[in-house]
């Protein structure tokens, strides 16, 4: 079957969830298209989008039609094109709500996982708890039609082993969206041993018909991009847990995540990505990993106290920030939290300048990722901020050139373990999934 | 023997702050001003400027769509609402699309021509931010012809058509000249809006401007011959301005100096129906042109300063020979030459134009007109440039549709 063939019944199993509801507005808005070429105005097509609970789709459904709409109507040169035949669709708007309603049709919603049946492409993404996910799988196999295929939006799972428990010969491969699917160029593609050439090929052709940056991992526990972001996790914790004597819990996580955001020229702090990835999905990511490669170091005290305390972070459905490492107000950290007292510190300009004045008592200006985004010379720009972070002999200074080589180190160590071919994969899949202006892998230290 | 059979003056001109992307005020979520706060503010910011208010006898607004960005017709009745001298007075709008502006300025002058008033008004507006660009260009899109090119037009209808004339003139003339020529009127734009605390692109900070106007085209999302740097920007913004008779000028109080002479005017109108015969000019432009010059008696030399319509890069560049400034085919080169800078031969849109102050399409043709009457009358700030005693003139052009509805205008300083 051709990828054409395969996209005229298609299932997202967990679609109401931050990954799911992502991959179907991109499926769907693909689906459509192929709808509306004149050669397939009699086939039927459907996207079953299901997920456990009605409340969780109506989420879903209100999801969809924003964003459904939002993309036609950045879709519109090729929209006029689809519809020029239609005499009746003639300004933007008649057409983006022309699209929105063909599309809209296309879409089943249901809690039924038998309606995956018919399917010929299935995109499983529920959560990160691989006896579930095998016990989906499994389910799923019995279910569907023989030469179904299925993609897997684990994180850190190793595809040959959800492939020989669920016992789909060879029918499934990693096909790691990142958050938010329709935003980020990322795909994480990982092939298990006995992936089929097909489904390879598949893989490889919807990434090109979604637009999507393709980085092949290998089927290593934690793929390209966890495997770096767990342990650059991790030893910003552990730099945390060295902090807090002086500092305490609270003033240490402040200091990293600043070191990391603003030294180090990142979208966001340490803390606050974990927070916005989930702190529960951190420390779940930690115990597969630690799992899966017997690595007894994949730990940390830190993130089990914060679950234990159920102190979580994450996103809620309306996209907001939930509170974690840090405490959010309008989205942007507005406090800390300290795990021994059980509480949030708000920032106060006095506390936040006297630990400020010790981390960077010259009290230096760096220039923020957002303002190198878009920069043409970024590079050289990057090359003088870190020149100066040598030169410059402060606290902060120190913390962050020491997480630069760390950050090297773990990407490089992601090349010997052999989880991913080469350094610019790995630099790749930092940059376009994670934001990163610059790889881990550089020349900068 | 002058054109018009009465002296007619303008003066008391007012614009203000062009709104959209680029201001930093600027919050596209967040509420903003809307059509009264922006007529008011136009019209008392000319009205403030004079006396004797009770004297205006006639208010004229142009507006291009109104109705559709913001759901409202019947703009005459706003008047009353700016001050209570228009009670009960002649009050009305006037629209031909990018050009309602220009037509603006007529109705006013011909009104005064008629005997019918002595002192008229005259306010131009458009909001344009109430939608998002997709939609917008749906409604600007109404500037061409609906039912005969739209459906097989662009999603950005406009930005298309003069993609078209770019592609037309890369052919002709060569695509390296022609895109340095539009890039290089960017480059003017910006760095003229710098000057101009009321622009939209008064907060420009880009060190590279000329990069990023030479950045490539992007056909899958946009055109296929100009980039989106090429195109003036989507504004809320008003302007206003006042015109009177000799005898007005006397019952406002407005002394001579501080008011200018309007010496002639062309409006010129093709057929919406019909294509542009040549994409590589603006042959009605040109017709104004060259109509405003005869009736004023002067040539394209005698001007200090010219205001064109570069609703995009490249229709500056074609204004430019539409003026008579370049040869056919030269435009582009003229203006890599620095000719057109506000130190060059003739300084051109000197407060920005339409891509540097933003182009609130139906405000365009009176903004053009209040900045050229404030070059002329020393008024222009920070633009200001040097206006030749021996060339005491300056001319607008403003421009309706792809090249259909044009006004050109010439003024006089007062010596």
């Amino acid at each position: 079957m051709t990828l054409d063939e395969r996209l005229e019944n298609v299932a997202v199993i967990g679609a109401a969830g931050k990954m799911g509801s992502g991959i179907a507005v991109l499926i769907s808005q693909e689906m459509a298209i192929q709808k509306l070429k004149p050669e397939n105005k009699d086939k039927i097509y459907r996207l079953n989008l299901i997920d456990v609970s009605e409340r969780a789709l109506d989420g879903l459904r209100s999801y969809l039609r924003a964003q459904i709409l939002k993309r036609a109507e950045k879709s519109t040169v090729l929209l006029r094109e689809i519809y020029k035949e239609r005499k009746d669709l003639i300004e933007n708007g008649e057409i983006i709500n022309e699209f929105v309603n063909d599309t809209y049709e296309l879409l089943n919603f249901s809690t039924d996982i038998e309606l995956v049946k018919d399917a010929s492409l299935v995109f499983e993404a529920i959560f990160e708890n691989e006896e579930i996910k095998i016990k989906v799988l499994k389910q799923l196999k019995e279910l569907c039609k023989k030469d179904t295929l299925f993609l897997s939006n684990t994180s850190s799972i190793p595809i040959s082993y959800l492939d020989e428990k669920a016992g789909l010969d060879g029918r499934i491969i990693g096909y790691h969206f990142y958050n938010p699917p329709v935003i980020q160029r990322l795909v994480e593609v990982i092939a298990a041993k006995a992936t089929t050439e097909e489904l390879k090929n598949i893989a490889s052709e919807l990434g090109k018909r979604l637009r999507k940056k393709l980085v092949s991992s290998n089927d290593i526990s934690g793929f390209i991009g966890n495997g770096h972001f767990s342990r650059d996790g991790l030893y910003a914790l552990n730099e945390v847990e060295r902090l807090k004597e002086k500092y305490g819990y609270h003033g240490a996580i402040y200091i990293m995540n600043k070191v990391s955001q603003e030294y180090l020229i990142r979208p966001m702090g340490i803390f606050q990505l974990i927070d916005y990835v989930g702190v529960d999905i951190f420390e779940c990511l930690l115990r597969v990993m630690r799992t899966h490669l017997g690595d007894e170091c994949l730990i940390s005290e830190l993130i089990d106290k914060m679950v234990n305390n159920k102190i979580l972070g994450g996103q809620y459905p309306s996209g907001a920030q939930k509170d974690g490492f840090l405490k959010y107000e309008k989205n942007r950290p507005a406090g800390v939290y300290n795990v021994v007292k059980g509480k949030y510190y708000m920032f106060d300009e006095d506390w936040k300048a006297g630990i400020d004045k010790e981390i960077n008592p010259t009290n230096e200006k760096f220039v923020p990722w957002r303002a190198l985004l878009m920069d043409a010379k970024k590079v050289d720009k990057l090359k003088t901020h870190f020149d100066n972070l040598k030169n410059m002999n402060t606290f902060g200074s120190e913390l962050a050139l020491d997480f630069l080589k760390e950050t090297k180190a773990i990407a490089d160590n992601l090349l010997v373990d052999g989880v991913a071919d080469s350094a610019d994969d790995i630099n790749a899949v930092l940059m376009n999934g994670f934001f990163w202006i610059y790889g881990p892998i550089n020349n900068y230290i | 023997m002058s054109y018009f059979r009465k002296k007619i003056y303008a003066c008391a001109g007012f614009n203000t702050i062009a709104l959209g992307t680029g201001r930093k005020e600027f919050r596209p979520k967040k509420p903003r001003p809307g059509i009264e706060h922006y007529i008011k503010e136009a019209g008392l910011g000319s009205i403030n400027q004079i006396k004797n208010p009770e004297n205006i006898d006639e208010g004229v607004i142009g507006n291009f769509m109104a109705a559709r960005f913001c759901r409202q017709g019947n703009l005459g009745g706003f008047f009353p609402m700016v001050h209570p001298t228009f009670q009960y007075k002649p009050c009305i709008r006037v629209e031909g699309a990018c050009d309602s502006g220009g037509l603006a300025l007529v109705t006013a002058i011909k009104t005064i021509l008629a005997d019918l008033a002595d002192v008229v008004l005259c306010i131009g507006f458009e909001i344009q931010n109430s939608v998002k660009a997709i939609y917008g260009a749906d409604y600007l899109a109404g500037a061409g012809w609906y039912s005969g090119d739209r459906k097989e037009g662009h999603a950005y209808f406009f930005p298309d058509q003069f993609s078209q004339r770019a592609g037309a003139c890369f052919e002709k003339f060569g695509k390296e000249k022609v895109r340095a020529g539009m890039a290089q009127w960017y480059v003017n734009a910006i760095e003229n809006a710098r000057k101009n605390p009321k622009a939209q692109e008064y907060h420009n900070k880009n060190s590279d401007l000329m990069t990023t106007g030479l950045t490539p085209p992007n056909p899958k999302v946009f055109c296929e011959h100009i980039n989106v740097f090429d195109c003036s920007k989507v504004s809320d913004a008003a302007s206003a301005l006042i015109f009177a008779s000799e005898e007005g000028l006397k019952k406002i109080e407005v002394d001579k100096n501080d008011a200018v002479e309007v010496l002639a005017y062309a409006q010129v109108q093709d057929n919406l129906t019909t294509p542009p015969p040549d994409f590589t000019k603006l042959s009605t432009c040109q017709i104004a042109a060259k109509r405003a010059y005869k009736r004023a008696g002067l040539t394209p030399n005698d001007l200090s300063v010219l205001d064109v319509h570069d609703c995009f890069t490249i229709a500056g560049v074609l204004a430019v020979e539409a003026a008579g400034f370049a040869d056919y085919g030269e435009g582009a080169d003229f203006i890599k030459e620095g000719n057109t800078k506000s130190d060059g031969k003739i300084p051109t849109n000197t407060t920005g134009g339409l891509i540097g102050y933003g182009h609130p399409t139906g405000a365009s043709g009176v903004r053009q007109a209040v900045d050229v009457v404030h070059q002329l009358s020393e008024k222009a700030g920070d633009c200001q440039v040097k206006i030749h005693p021996d060339k005491p003139y300056g001319m607008m052009s403003s421009m309706g549709g792809n090249d259909k509805t044009v006004v050109a205008m010439i003024f006089k300083k007062i010596e």
